[in-house]
């Protein structure tokens, strides 16, 4: 059974038709990169999966359960977390309480457990020293690693990036990426919205490529950056891989 | 005897000087209640003026709109006189909690809608993918952000809202306007107009103005707060 399937789903702005049938299924523990030029859906796609934009039709199932707007926020707390481009992490708290916030209030773990886990996880981030500063006095691509550890602490089945790294300086990119690449070796199902190539390379199980609120083209990495089948996503690799 | 520096009009007052604390005591009484009762209104319909849904906002926003557009005196006079000849007369007293709260609501709610709305959007957005429902995100990380925003203009607010007591006068209240002007009328104590309105001024700035200027020190230095953390930020990216 897939993990997360996107039926017949459209998604409409005013008169602006964003999603137009789209049909997704990711797998347990599947990596998925999508890809595509701006305003083609990507985010429009991953934001469905959460409901943070409710369809306007179709219908989106996460582990079996069809999401609706009456049991999205139960269904959203038990098996999603998402990591924004904006980072998004509360800045009237301490590093140490944006990790412990959501275990603690909604996942009915004591402090001390809490605690654990928030340390454990900003272990693998490499930010144990940051857990008693506030977000804004870190750089970009430590808020994006704390975010990272933050989506970690709910133990969600399900990650959802949606463009991690389209805010940072060039130079702290890489220091997010390859703590996406490190967890990308667990049984995490992650969906992943991103221009950064090299990593959909080398982290992706399956590669979707979206235009105009359809998916276009879909398949291994191997698959796109060898031998795509259409003619628009050749161009956008001609244009993004120089 | 009603001339300004006449030391018998002063000292008429100071003989009477119960009725100036009896006019305090009750516009104090009365702008608490009013308080409560607006920071009640204010509360639920900011609530709904940022809910999304088309309805809640537009009945809060008819609310608003009315009461910030038609006089305060007209709203007393109605709710006074429309309701003692409807045959359910609530008396001057209630009728100064209810105008008041109602009138001073409306602010409240613009206040707090205002402070809401001063959250990013990404807040809601972060918390709720985190799977807080409506009162959790409220609760935990959009009023903890917005309370600094909201608490200086709500402090303006309620400085009006205690000078706003005197319009009860209009209904014959008890207030500190209104016993002033019953004092500077009365058959036995009248004619002390110039001192007597003097002293009334004197404890309505004693109250009003140190609350307006805590407010404004505090605005004062949350911005200072923020300019710093935006210089910081500006730092570390340069």
């Amino acid at each position: 059974m897939a993990m997360i399937k996107l039926e017949n789903v459209n998604k409409y702005f005013g008169d602006l038709h964003v999603l137009k049938d789209v049909n997704l299924e990711v797998e347990e523990g599947e990596k998925l990169v999508i890809i595509g030029p701006s305003g083609s859906g990507k985010s429009t796609t991953v934001r469905c999966m959460n409901f943070l934009e409710t369809p306007s039709s179709g219908h989106v199932y996460i582990d079996g359960t069809e999401l609706t707007p009456k049991n999205k926020t139960k269904v959203v707390r038990d098996l999603t977390s998402m990591v924004f481009q904006q980072f998004n992490l509360y800045p009237h708290m301490t590093v140490l309480k944006n990790l412990t916030l959501a275990p603690m209030k909604l996942h009915h773990k004591s402090k001390k457990e809490a605690e654990e886990l928030a340390y454990h996880y900003l272990d693998i981030v490499g930010l144990r020293d940051k857990a008693d500063v506030y977000p804004t006095t870190l750089s970009g691509g430590q808020q994006q690693r704390i975010a990272i550890a933050r989506a970690l602490c709910t133990q969600s089945k399900i990650i959802l990036f949606d463009e991690p790294t389209s805010a940072l300086d060039p130079e702290t990119i890489q220091e997010v990426l390859d703590v996406m690449i490190k967890l990308a070796k667990e049984n995490i199902t992650m969906v992943v919205v991103t221009h950064e190539m090299g990593f959909a390379r080398e982290v992706a199980d399956r590669i979707v490529f979206m235009a105009d609120g359809q998916i276009i083209e879909s398949g291994t990495p191997e698959h796109f950056f060898t031998n795509p089948e259409s003619d628009r996503v050749k161009q956008f690799l001609g244009k993004i891989i120089r | 005897m009603s001339g300004l520096f006449s030391p018998r009009a002063w000292n008429k007052i100071w003989i009477y000087k119960g009725t100036f604390l009896v006019g305090l005591l009750n516009t104090m009484k009365t702008a608490v209640v009013a308080l409560l009762i607006a920071l009640t209104l204010g509360i639920i319909f900011g609530l709904m003026a940022t809910s999304g849904k088309k309805l809640l906002k537009a009945i809060s926003r008819v609310y608003v709109e009315i009461i910030q557009n038609t006089p305060i005196l007209l709203q007393m006079c109605f709710l006074y006189y429309a309701l003692a000849f409807s045959g359910h007369s609530p008396g001057i007293i209630v009728t100064g909690f209810l105008a008041l709260g109602i009138y001073t609501g409306a602010y409240m709610a613009e206040v707090i809608r205002t402070g809401i709305e001063s959250v990013p959007k990404g807040q809601f957005e972060a918390a709720a993918a985190q799977g807080f429902g409506y009162v959790g995100q409220m609760y935990y990380i959009i009023i903890p952000q917005s309370i600094k925003v909201i608490l200086p203009p709500m402090t303006n607010v309620i400085v009006n809202m205690i000078k706003n007591t005197s319009c009860l006068y209009i209904v014959g209240g008890a207030d500190l306007l209104s016993l002033t002007y019953s004092f500077v009328t009365g058959e036995n104590t009248g004619g002390s107009y110039a001192p007597a309105y003097i002293v009334c001024g004197i404890i309505f700035f004693l109250i009003c103005f140190p609350l307006s200027s805590f407010a404004s020190m505090w605005e004062t230095s949350l911005k200072k707060r923020e300019q710093k953390v935006f210089q910081n930020n500006a730092l570390k990216e340069a």
